[in-house]
This record gives C-alpha cells, structure tokens and sequence, in this order.
C-alpha cells in the first residue's frame, strides 16, 4: 500500500488550495484525488467572470480561475490522480479508491484533508408536486450541458430558487438564445448575491417573484407548462394565486448540500446546519487528522473565500503532519456558539495555540437583517460590536478574532456570535 | 406477423408470461406501448412481496399470492434479481382493533401463511426500535419480502426474450379483432397503429388499459379505475432505520401507509390511494404528499422526512370486482384475461404467469421444451465482488473502474451492459432502472451528462435523440445558440 503524508479529497478550488498550502508549509508527499476528467471541479463550467477579486484582484472566469491554481499545483509537483473516485476512507485513514487504469488501491494517509465539495438538491428533496417529464435539471446540471457539452436543455425556461447558479443560468440561457420567463423564489427574499441579481435578471428584464413557488408541473414525456403560486407566511401556497407558465423547461436553484457521505464513513461529527462537519479553528474534524474546507465543510458564495479557508487546513494539516501527527501547544478550548438570528459559525471551536494570531469566523444569518449589530461575546464579555446595514441569508458574513483575547482565560470557555439590533 | 401466443403489456405480468410461455415451443410476442419493459404500474408500487394475509381466503389474489412468495425464493436465484425476506409487521395501535389483528391472523393461516404470529410491543419494540410508543401490537410475518420490481420485470423479460419471445416496443394496441369468433376458434388480429399481427392466443396484460381491451372482444363488460398510489423515496442511510416493512392495521384514519426498506437500503413510505379517471395520471400532489407524511409519522415518529430524495405516483389497476380476472374470457376464446392486478400483483406476477402457460399449454397438450433456460445473468454489480476480482476485472475491462453515477457508485462498465444485453436501455430511465444510475441522492444531476454520452456512442445516436424516457422526452434540444 502507497503511504502518503497528505491525501486530499477533491481537486475542486478546495482542493487545490489546500494541497499548495500544505506543501509551501513544506510537507512533501501530498496526493489529490479528483473524481472528474480535469481539476478545478465546478469552477470549470462556471464561464462567467467575477471570480478572483479578492485572491488576484482581478476578475476571472471560473475555468481562468481553476487553471492559476491547477498550474501552481503542477509546478509544486503535487501528485494527483483524475477519474479517480475515492469510494471510502476508515478511520484510521486508510482512503480506498478506483479508477480504470489503477484499479481498486489503497492509500494510506497521515492526513486527509475532505474538499468534496457539494450537490444541488434536487426536485424530489423540493418536494414539488406534478408530472415527473424530461425538461426539468437543477441549474448546475444545465450550466453544464450548456457550458462544457455546447447543448441546449431547452427553449422556454421557468426557474425555481434564487440561488447564485440559477441566476448565472438565467444570464446564460437567455444569452444562447432560450427565453427565460421567470424566476421564482420560496422566500420573501432571494438566495443569491446582490449583485447577480441585478446582472443576470434586471439587465435582462427577467422577473423575480418572490415568495413563490412551482405547485405544478405539466407534462407527461417533456414539461409543457410550470404553475407558481405565491406563498404565506409559513410558505404554504395561497389559493386562488396560481399562474401557468407554458415553458419546455424547469430549472432548479433551490440550495446546495455539502457531500459528505465520505465523512459521515469515518465518523467525524456532523453539524445539523450546516451539513458539513463540525471543525475547530483549524479546521480539524472530530477525527484528529481529518480536516475539511470549501463547500463540503459549508456552502460559501465567492470561491476566494474557499480558497483562503481551504489554505487555513492545508496549512492545519501540514502542521499535523510535521509535528507527528499531532498539534503542539495545544490550549484551552473556547466553543463557538450561533445565536440570535446567526445560524452557525465555523468553525465550531477554537483554541489558544500561541502562533495564530487571527482566527477568521465565517457564518450566515437567518432572514435579512437591516441596520443590526454583529456582536461577539467571549466568556460574558463584548469584544465585538460591527454594526452592519443589511445582512441576508444569501451572503456568508466573517469576522476577525484576535487570539490576544484568549489569553487571559486558561481554562478555556464560551464565545457567543449573535446579532444584536441597532 | 403471426404468433402462437400475443402478450399486451410488457410489464412484470406480462413478463413473467412470456417467461413462462416461452417453456414451450410457441411463438411468443409482447406488445409495449412504452419504449422499455416496466414502464407502467410495476415501476412504481411497494416493491413489496407480501406474505399472504391480507387477501380474502379463497380468492384468487390470497391462493397467488401465497404461491408467488412461495416460488419468488427460487425465481430470484434462477433470474439474478435482488428479493430478500425481510418480514413485515402491521401495527396495531389501539387496543379495541386487537379483533382486527386476530382476523388478520386466521386469515393468513387459513391463506396458508407460515409461521405468522402476534408479538406484543416489547418484542415489537426490539424488532423494529423505530417504531412508535404508540403501537400495542403486531402482527409479524417473517416470510414477507421485499424486491426490486424493475430487477424483477427485466429479468423476467430478459429470460423470455433469451428463449425466444419477441418483444416490440413503442407498439400501442389500437384495435383487437376477434376473427375466429364466427368458426369458434381462437384466432385475433392486433392492430398497433400501422402494425398487424395475427395470434392465436392474446394474453391481456395491459394493466389500467385491461378493460378496454377485454371490452373489444366480450359483451360481458369489464371496468378498471387507475387507483393512485403516491410515494416517498428516502436517502440511504447506514444502519437501515427500519428494517421490517412496516404496515398499519386499517384503523379510524383510513388505510394507512406503509414504511420499507428496499433492496437497495433506501426508505420508502407510501402509497396513498386516490381513485383518478386519466389512465396516465401519474403525476403527484400536493395533499397526497403531505397525507403520505403525516401518515408514515404515525408508524414511525422519527423518520427523517427531510431525507426523501423523490417522489412518484403509480397506479393500481383496480376492478370494480376487486378481485384478480384470471383466465380465457368465456365468450372469446384463446383471450386470456390478466386484469385487476392490483395489490398483491407483483407478488402474485410469478404465480400469474404460470397459471396462464397452464392453461394455454394444457390446451393445446404441450411438454416443456428440453432447451428451455431457465437462468438468466443480471448485470453485474462489481461493488458486490471480492476486492481482488474486481481489481482483476478492472484491469480486463477498465470500464468498470470508472464511476459514473458516484452517488450509488455505478460503474461505466455497468452501464455498458444495461445498453448492450438483449431488451438493453435505450433510454436514461432504461439506463436507472437496471443499474440504479441517477436514482440516488443526486437524481441524475452529475450522471446524466454521462450517462447520454454512453448512451449516445454505444447505440450509435446523436445526443439530441437521447430521451430520458423514449416519445417526446428528449433531453437536449439542440445546439447553443442554434436559433440566434
């Protein structure tokens, strides 16, 4: 059996980063094993720009952006395997994989950093009642077919879910010629990024229409027509609201889930909320030398900010390798609590360890807040009072902790992350 | 185009009686009017094999039903189709319907149920932890099961068509003409749009359809009502939440809802039962999704809702008689009639088929043909090897190292087979329903990009004809900004 220091799981923008992070932090035998034909994962059908602005302050397609990190791992001389399918990882890190030239191997890992990334619920997770014809994809799904296989899905697109690749899609399908009638959101707001919106739909005059949702879907062999009908405060369709669309095509943005089957294979501690697995500040798993990052720990909006994460646990798990399999100076722990309208944070916990000097906790909230104060509470005391003009449920928040704060309590304890209004 | 024998309907009744016809030197043919085999009520039931209890004695639903659990054993090792005997209980949850249990116990002993018995809730409890605190009592039949109704179907069709049978596809029968009736002989001509063929035989199979077609050629008059029955498919989860099928006894709040497992550890919970007109109303609703919910609940408090991956309806041939038709029509002869076949129909499917080579073979004094096989291979499912045969088998065929569908991990191999074999997919649906791709989690949105691709270089077609499901149901419909 092949040993390795680090096995990474995924080489999606996760992935990549994390590798070329552990290995600048000098550990050498790194492998990652990526399931699809080429790295860069989804970002390779993600053809549109505004990637990079905040890891090159530049504004790059998806595939531009996949490729800058692609190359450097190349240039690292990082190994990585394509096709490659890991089937399941034990809990003493022993990663089984397979694929057509190898076979079925083993490989056995110091660490295991997981960047498997994330799926998009699909049409039965909705719950959508109607005809079960050809015609309806989830968003990511058309994106591919339109983006790498140059085919049409359809030609009269109704959207279900304000999601950021639903949006991108109505963008994309109305530019390759399909007519997008509408977009339909189950919430009184949307779940995408301000700025999609207004690129994608306003400057194509393509309505949105909250606080809808599809009730039925006509159609025995193809989809000929989709009826939305507002909803109540408990997103119950109103009576009487309902409006037929006759399109060829439903599109479906309703919300991503991390994949973590393979997690869930080991045993590590699964947050409810988010559907990734609990970590602490570096992104270490309940099982020591599992770590997880990007879409499979959480769903993030902007791949920057994967990218700057799954550099936090490249780094982590480097350290863990070089310290012999182990963290040195461990502290006292402090755990991280949601509350007040916060729906999670990650990471989980956090501990003193005398070197990190920062410790960046990301998290969403609840519903749109306007005019609210983001404030951090350690141990019953206010060290953070932000006050933030709007936050929503589509843009993930962060917020810096300075490690200093920690020292004064030995025996660890408690962090709140709450909002608090004006 | 002249037969011995003309089967309508390729679904697992159907199947099974081409399969079991084609023991005999007769020219068999099966009409489809859909693109594969199961297409119809049998792709979307309980997959249930039930113990027998349930039907009135003395019908022909309680006398099939016992014997087609009792052959099933046998059928799954000779076809290669997953079928597991998982036992199955039915709650009692208030003390006065104790009665109700009795009867049901008698009823299947008189049925010819083995070892059925009654268990209090603390056995109940250690056989099925999930279930509700509210449940007093069960009834617990061991020899219930559970199958794979598309493994089933396709195998059976695979079986028939590899001794013989012909199958058509997308032939959907117009008209039937009894031209024997003058001379008193059986002797039919089938139209299927342009198509023409003459047998001496037909074999009525058609499922929500049976009653049209029995009615084009017997004055005694036959009506079915298509009985929707709705489900929810859930998520895989490690151990299986429940492990039993899990009935209610009929109670104050209706007929109640079942909660399974299937054969391949998913959960399922269904069906509602909602009589509808539209012999294709096979689309699900709001209220029979939410009834469904609410009434699996009461079985199970804790099954994970928020883990259901799809929904679908199918529907129940149900005659107004509420009994199985089996059997020549008196005043058409050679018509043999397979209508009703409502619950248990699939259970009952492998005793059908049987029942009707009978009574056709009997009739025209046949023997078993010696060259008749009876095995059939499934594809094979390389998950289920030793890990050095399938690193063997890799290497011989790297299809079957490349992942495909990664969410129920089938192979490119596989799907390679599910095309290739006789009967073979032609479809994305034909493709899910013998190798599983895209019925997992996911539903196909990673796969399906894929899986049309092989589809489209082993058949030989280009990607704008691939369908999910034959007809109009193209996947694609043409080429980026083709009409700009």
């Amino acid at each position: 059996m092949e040993t390795y220091d680090i096995v990474v799981i995924g080489g999606g923008p996760a992935g990549l980063a994390a590798a070329l992070s552990a290995k600048r932090k000098g550990v050498s035998r790194i492998i990652i094993l990526e399931r699809d034909r080429e790295l860069g994962g989804i970002l390779n059908q993600c053809i549109h720009n505004g990637f990079g602005l905040h890891t090159f302050q530049e504004e790059l397609t998806g595939p531009e952006y996949a490729a800058r990190f692609a190359a450097e791992v190349k240039r690292e001389g990082i190994a990585f395997l394509l096709d490659t399918m890991v089937t399941d990882i034990s809990p003493d890190k022993i990663v089984t994989a397979m694929n057509s030239r190898e076979g079925l191997f083993h490989i056995s890992a110091k660490a295991v950093i997981l960047a498997m990334g994330c799926r998009e619920r699909p049409r039965g997770a909705l719950n959508i009642p109607g005809y079960r014809p050809a015609g309806i994809y989830s968003a990511g799904t058309a994106q591919r077919l339109v983006n790498i296989e140059g085919y049409m899905p359809g030609r009269e697109v109704v959207i279900l879910g304000s999601g950021d690749i639903g949006l991108i899609m109505a963008r994309r399908m109305t530019l390759e010629g399909a007519k997008v009638k509408v977009v339909a959101e189950l919430m009184p707001y949307s779940g995408g990024l301000k700025r999609n919106i207004v690129q994608c739909l306003e400057d194509y005059k393509i309505p949105l229409k909250l606080s809808h949702t599809v009730v039925d879907i006509q159609g025995k062999e193809r989809v000929r027509g989709v009826t939305l009908a507002k909803v109540d405060q408990d997103r119950n369709p109103i009576p009487g609201t309902e409006e037929t669309y006759s399109c060829d095509t439903l599109l479906l943005s309703c919300g991503l889930v991390p994949e973590n089957e393979l997690s869930r294979g080991i045993g590590v501690f699964m947050n409810p909320v988010t559907s990734g697995p609990v970590v602490n500040g570096r992104f270490q798993t309940s099982v020591a030398g599992v770590f997880a990052c990007g879409n499979v720990l959480h769903v993030h909006d902007l791949v920057d900010f994967v990218s700057q994460e799954a550099a936090g646990a490249g780094e982590s798990a480097a350290e863990y390798v070089l310290c012999g399999c182990s963290f040195k100076k461990e502290g006292a722990d402090f755990q991280v609590k949601a509350q007040g309208g916060v729906r999670y944070t990650v990471p989980s916990s956090i501990c003193s360890d005398g070197v990190r000097q920062q410790q960046t906790i990301r998290f969403r909230v609840g519903d749109v807040y306007k005019n609210h104060f983001i404030a951090v509470y350690l141990n019953g005391k206010r060290l953070i009072h932000k006050k933030r003009q709007i936050m929503a449920p589509g843009e993930m928040e962060e917020l810096n902790f300075d490690m200093n704060w920690l020292s004064p309590y030995p025996d660890g304890g408690e962090i709140i992350v709450t909002l608090e209004e004006a | 185009m002249k037969y011995d024998v003309m089967i309508i309907g390729a679904g697992v009744v159907g199947c099974a009686a081409a399969r079991e016809l084609s023991r005999y030197s007769l020219k068999i043919g099966v009409l489809e009017k859909e693109e594969d085999v199961c297409c119809g009520t049998s792709k979307a039931n309980s997959g249930i094999v039930h113990a027998g209890f349930d039907a009135e004695s003395g019908t022909l639903k309680a006398e099939l039903n016992v014997e087609g659990n009792r052959i099933l054993g046998e059928l799954s090792r000779e076809l290669d189709f997953p079928f597991y005997r998982n036992g199955s209980l039915v709650l009692c949850f208030r003390e006065e319907d104790r009665p109700k249990l009795t009867e049901l116990l008698r009823r299947g002993q008189t049925n010819g149920v083995k070892e059925l018995r009654i268990i209090e809730k603390e056995e109940l409890q250690k056989l099925e932890p999930m279930v509700s605190d509210e449940a007093v009592a069960a009834l617990y039949a061991p020899d219930g099961g559970i199958v794979c109704p598309f493994g089933m179907t396709i195998a059976l069709a695979e079986n028939a068509c590899q001794n013989g049978a012909d199958f058509f596809f997308d032939k959907a029968v117009t008209n039937i003409e009894h031209t024997g009736r003058e001379t008193g002989m059986g002797r039919y001509r089938i139209r299927a749009g342009e198509d023409v063929f003459e047998a001496d035989y037909v074999v009525n199979a058609a499922g929500v359809y049976a009653d049209v077609f029995h009615n084009m050629v017997s004055e005694t008059k036959i009506h079915i009502t298509p009985r929707r029955g709705s489900y929810c498919l859930l998520d895989k989860s490690r151990p299986s939440l429940v492990s039993h099928t899990v009935f209610q006894l009929p109670g104050a709040y209706g007929k109640g809802v079942l909660v399974t497992p299937t054969v391949h550890g998913n959960l399922m919970v269904g069906p509602t039962a909602l009589d509808v007109e539209e012999k294709e109303g096979t689309n699900t609703t709001r209220e029979e999704l939410k009834e469904l919910t609410q009434k699996a609940k009461k079985s199970i408090p804790g099954l994970p809702m928020n883990q259901v991956i799809t929904s679908f309806a199918g529907l129940r041939a149900h005659e107004d008689g509420g009994e199985f038709i089996i059997g020549e029509v008196l005043d058409a002869k050679g018509f043999i009639d397979c209508a009703g076949i409502e619950s248990p129909g699939l259970t009952s499917a492998p005793a059908i088929g049987k029942k009707v080579a009978r009574l056709i073979a009997g009739q025209l004094h046949l023997t078993e043909r010696k060259d008749f096989v009876p095995e059939r291979k499934g594809i094979l499912n390389p998950a289920m090897l030793k890990e050095t045969d399938r690193s063997r088998l890799i290497q011989e065929r790297p299809a079957y190292g490349t992942i495909v569908c990664r969410c129920e991990m089938i192979t490119e191999g596989e799907i390679i087979d599910a095309i290739n074999r006789p009967l073979g997919a032609k479809s994305l649906d034909g493709v899910k329903r013998r190798t599983r791709a895209g019925m997992g989690r996911c539903q196909s949105g990673f796969c399906s990009p894929r899986v049309m691709e092989i589809l489209s270089r082993e058949r030989k077609v280009p990607m704008e004809e691939i369908t999910k499901s034959g007809g109009d149901s193209g996947v694609i419909t043409g080429r980026n900004k083709d009409r700009l």
